[in-house]
């Protein structure tokens, strides 16, 4: 049947919805100032905490795309994305595939995030599909990473990523 | 500033992007994925013509346009898809168009062009209307 042919085996259907072990990302002051150069803000309340407090925050708050930094341990964090280490390896596709993109990122906020914050990442892979393209065999998966605020217990975002194998 | 639909905005984010660049996002965000700062492993097995910036980076510039326009903490939902990499050399303009406006809320198309005018990000964010 078709299924022969799947790019996605049984063992990749089974890891649809398992929830990772949490991941501690802290929002602090230093790291919002780096992604804030990083990204070219120049709106002081990023960088200046009476600023942002004028304007409201508690203290300086998230630029959009910065979620907290892994607390970066290295018995269990990885040392190229900096995030925990998936336990078991990801299974591979039947056929193997050479090349990765981010396909694409969508960060859903229900709340401010600012400095002093300590959020709880837990990620799962929500969909896995496959595609047949110009460029031969796709596989296209979705995982989802929810952040919630240690303090109160708030999911204060929650982002969805796309990613590209090809 | 109250928007209405049709409004546009738009902003140069980077010009002729380069490896310092790409470094610092690397440094800010935690992520060191080799392809994007050393051309060895780029251009070996990977086979791509040399480092090119990260997804995110591109995202994070495209949010300082909206940022600029809208205020610091206005985005409700941000979401894009990359549609071309980043290049170093590349200068890239950010564009946004109101589309829809319900509730309250704005519903606004972003993009990001480079200099050939080719799509790299394309997306939808939402945001106070007023």
């Amino acid at each position: 049947m078709a299924d022969e042919e799947s790019l996605i085996t049984d063992e990749m259907r089974a890891t649809i919805g398992v929830r990772s072990e949490p991941t501690i990302c802290e929002v602090d002051k230093l790291q919002i100032r780096l992604f804030a150069r990083s990204v070219g803000h120049v709106d002081p309340i990023f960088y200046d905490e009476a600023e942002a407090k004028k304007a409201g925050y508690r203290s300086l708050p998230c630029p959009p795309g910065y979620l907290g930094t892994p607390v970066y341990d290295p018995r269990y964090s990885d040392p190229t994305f900096g995030g925990r280490r998936g336990g078991a390896r990801a299974p591979e596709p039947r056929r193997p595939l050479k090349r990765i993109l981010n396909g694409g990122t969508e960060i859903e906020y229900f709340d401010s995030i600012c400095a002093g914050d300590v959020l709880e990442s837990t990620s799962y892979v929500s969909e896995i599909v496959e595609r047949k393209g110009s460029i031969g065999d796709m596989l296209i998966t979705t995982s989802k990473n929810e952040y919630k605020r240690k303090s109160d217990g708030k999911v204060v975002a929650v982002m969805t990523g796309t990613g590209i194998r090809y | 500033m109250a928007l209405k639909v049709g409004d546009t905005h738009e902003a140069v984010v980077i010009e002729n992007v380069n490896r310092t660049h790409v470094v610092k996002y690397a440094g800010a965000s935690g992520d060191f994925n080799p392809l994007h700062h050393d051309d060895t492993v780029a251009t070996g097995n990977a086979g791509y013509p040399s480092v090119f910036a990260h997804g995110m980076f591109s995202m994070g510039l495209t949010a300082r346009m909206l940022t600029d326009w809208l205020g610091a903490a206005s985005l409700k939902k941000y979401g894009v898809r990359f549609t071309r990499q980043v290049w170093p050399g590349d200068t890239l303009t950010s564009k946004a168009e109101v589309v829809s406006i319900a509730d309250g809320l704005a519903t606004i198309r972003v993009w990001t062009e480079n200099q050939k005018g080719e799509t790299v990000v394309e997306g939808e964010a939402v945001a106070p209307a007023s």
